[in-house]
């Protein structure tokens, strides 16, 4: 027998002697249990901080994402302030701009990541070296607009009336300019209604279009007027866009 | 040239005659239930080289008859396992009485009119070639009269052909032309359609053939080419190009395919030219006096000018009925909302025949007067246009085509059974034709996106 195992005998025939007595025993407070061992800070951790897309045009947004442990503060610069450890934030910014992350546990040990947004702007528009006289061509393609219909409609729409007046401008100078120069008011159509019909309703267009001009004082001998119906669509899409920029006046040089 | 011969006298040993001319046209209806008689022709069969243009004869004569809307024809899958090809396979007389294991042998004719078969007619023949030619040897019986076969035998033809498919199915065309002839069908062998296809890159005239073959570009503008429509007499056609700058009215011979004088009135444009029906006038839609499109009359060459109304809207597609040569239909935009079909007589107030809904376009006169076609999107999206038919006087209303794309352009057969259209099922537009019932649709072309159909007549 080993002296372990006397001991366990013992201590088995101490307890039943203490269990035949009526007496309640005097509870014996229990040892306190090991002290924890002391607390292991870990250090926090930044598992990714990024921005997606890193490049944005201005105006649209660029999602920040994050993922961290091991922290009890985490926070954001640019006036986001506290976020959650595993988080998403779209952001606007209107120039690039760095975006840092900063953590820290209780141990006061702390991590930062940074995620920069890229903010493209447009190029400056560049201006082409002025020209002594710009051709008659260039100047109807880039001061002459398209005038817009609507559907089955002939007359001049409200919101076209600008343009019409810019036309009218533009033309009056053109024909300054360019004596010589005639223009040719194309009347189209979406490819809705019938082509027969449309014949004669892009002649409408293209009609009311130069006697508004007329009106506006540019010489009627200086435009001619042809309907394409829907034969030449600049589009085919099945859709109320499409349709819109179909139903159109365009302006191009007589040949 | 031996053989054709020997052919020939086997033939006439069995009762062949030329058909110089058509019999009686068969009137009514044979069952007397207001049916259709019932035809039922077996297969042809030939040998050497015109034994693989039979699958493109048979296929025809089937279409041509099932199309004619004028026959019923029997399904080949009932027709017993023995065939006749000629006159000497034919059994006459009554069958023998019918017993539960006798098995009609199909060389008697009265097995052709019991069940299953319960034909009224039989067509039966063969194919061949001789002298390089597609021959083809053709009979048609009458099986109510089948106790005695030569009573019973309506025509027996030799036709002859190209020795190739084309010259097959131009065979069977007008075998089941003669056939159809004798219920009354007028035979569309030598109507052609004419159209509008871009499949060069441009919008060019075409013709083809009525059932889709033998196309042919008529116009090499490298423009826009549209709107055609052909004389009475199927010798012109006319349309409109923008060959010279603002869209312009030309005509050209069907015969000689050269452009014929037009002249053209000065104006933004010139369009949708269609013919009197004596061939004397023409009509169409100019902006000649300035102001929208409105309606003219004038001699085929473009001169006598006449202005036929004056309603301060879009007039245009004016179409003169066929049989009274005065009354007009046309398309206006007046009254300030969508355009809608108009009957003009003469000297009358146009009124208007569709009741002001939708986009209705494309009309188009029937044969006899009575009728138009047209395409309208009542009851859909704008550009939805569906084929309709309405009966001038009731204004009674039939729809032929209805959730199978856009369908415009309709126009009619001289037979006044057949119509020809556009119909656009995504990208493409392509010619079909049906029966004015809506029934039997067919589609002709496959390249290219092609429009504005018009069913010309055959030439004279």
């Amino acid at each position: 027998m080993t002296k372990r195992n006397a001991t366990l005998v013992l201590a088995a025939a101490a307890m039943m002697t203490l269990a035949a007595c009526h007496k309640k025993p005097v509870a014996q407070t229990p040892p306190p249990p090991p002290p924890p061992p002391p607390a292991q800070v870990e250090k926090p951790a930044i598992n990714f901080f990024n921005a997606e897309p890193s490049s944005i045009d201005k105006g649209q947004g660029s999602s920040l994402r994050w993922s961290v442990t091991n922290a009890t503060n985490i926070s954001l610069d640019q006036g986001i302030g506290q976020v959650s450890p595993n988080g998403r934030r779209t952001v606007y910014p209107g120039e690039t701009t760095t975006y840092t992350l900063t953590v820290s546990n209780e141990g006061g040990e702390s991590a930062t990541a940074t995620a920069t947004v890229t903010v493209n702007t447009p190029p400056p528009v560049e201006q082409p070296a002025p020209q002594p006289v710009q051709s008659a061509a260039d100047m109807l393609a880039g001061q002459v607009k398209d005038i817009y219909f609507d559907y089955d409609k002939d007359d001049i729409r409200e919101d076209q009336q600008a343009t019409l007046q810019g036309n009218a401008t533009a033309l009056k100078q053109i024909f300054a300019a360019h004596p010589d120069f005639t223009v040719v008011v194309e009347g189209n159509c979406d490819e809705r209604g019938s082509a027969e019909y449309n014949l004669a309703l892009g002649d409408r267009r293209a009609s009311k279009a130069k006697e508004a001009l007329v009106s506006l004082g540019v010489p009627a001998d200086k435009m001619r007027t042809i309907s394409y119906g829907k034969e030449r669509p600049v589009c085919t899409d099945q859709s109320e866009d499409c349709y819109q920029r179909n139903r159109h006046d365009h302006f191009a040089a007589a040949q | 040239m031996k053989l054709l011969t020997s052919a020939i006298l086997v033939l006439g040993a069995f009762g062949w005659l030329a058909a110089q001319q058509p019999g009686p046209p068969i009137q009514g209806t044979i069952s007397g239930q207001g049916q259709k008689p019932a035809i039922a022709i077996p297969d042809f069969r030939a040998s050497g080289g015109a034994a693989p243009l039979m699958a493109s004869f048979n296929e025809t004569v089937r279409s041509d008859i099932e199309n004619s809307g004028a026959l019923t024809f029997v399904a080949k899958s009932l027709y017993p396992a023995q065939v006749p090809q000629q006159p000497s396979d034919l059994i006459g007389g009554a069958p023998p009485p019918q017993t539960a294991t006798q098995n009609p042998q199909g060389f008697r004719l009265a097995d052709w009119g019991n069940a299953p078969v319960s034909a009224n007619y039989l067509g039966i023949g063969y194919g061949a070639e001789q002298n390089n030619q597609f021959v083809l040897f053709g009979w048609l019986y009458d099986i109510s009269q089948a106790a005695n076969l030569q009573g019973a035998q309506i025509f027996g033809k030799i036709y002859t052909g190209t020795l190739d498919q084309n010259g097959a199915i131009q065979v069977a065309h007008q075998y089941a032309a003669d056939i159809l002839a004798r219920f009354g069908v007028k035979s569309l062998i030598g109507t052609r359609v004419v159209f509008s296809s871009n499949r060069t890159g441009n919008k060019e005239i075409w013709t083809m053939n009525w059932d889709g073959t033998d196309e042919k570009q008529l116009t090499h503008f490298g423009t826009i080419s549209a709107f055609p429509s052909v004389s009475p007499d199927g010798a012109k056609v006319a349309f409109t190009s923008w060959l010279r700058e603002s869209p312009r009215i030309m005509i050209f011979s069907l015969v000689t395919n050269r452009e014929l004088p037009f002249y053209n009135q000065r104006a933004s444009m010139n369009c949708c030219l269609s013919f009197s029906p004596d061939g004397k006038h023409v009509i169409f839609s100019s902006t000649a006096a300035g102001g929208p499109a409105q309606l003219y009359i004038a001699n085929p060459d473009g001169s006598g000018l006449r202005r036929l109304a004056s309603s301060g809207a879009i007039d245009t597609e004016p179409k003169i009925n066929p049989k009274t040569g005065t009354d007009i239909v046309f398309v206006s935009g007046r009254g300030g909302g969508n355009p809608q079909i108009y009957l003009m007589s003469e000297g009358g107030e146009a009124q208007r025949l569709t009741d002001g809904t939708g986009d209705a376009t494309n009309p188009a006169w029937s044969p006899d007067g009575t009728k138009i076609a047209f395409a309208w999107t009542r009851g859909f999206e704008p550009g939805n246009f569906n084929i309709f038919i309405m009966d001038v006087v009731t204004r009674k209303l039939q729809q032929l085509t209805n959730n199978e794309g856009r369908n415009e352009n309709p126009t009619w057969a001289s037979d006044g059974a057949h119509i020809v259209y556009a119909n656009k099922r995504g990208r493409d537009s392509q010619i079909w034709t049906m029966l004015a019932d809506g029934t039997q649709k067919k589609q002709l072309t496959r390249v290219g996106s092609n429009t504005t159909p018009v069913w010309a007549p055959a030439a004279q």
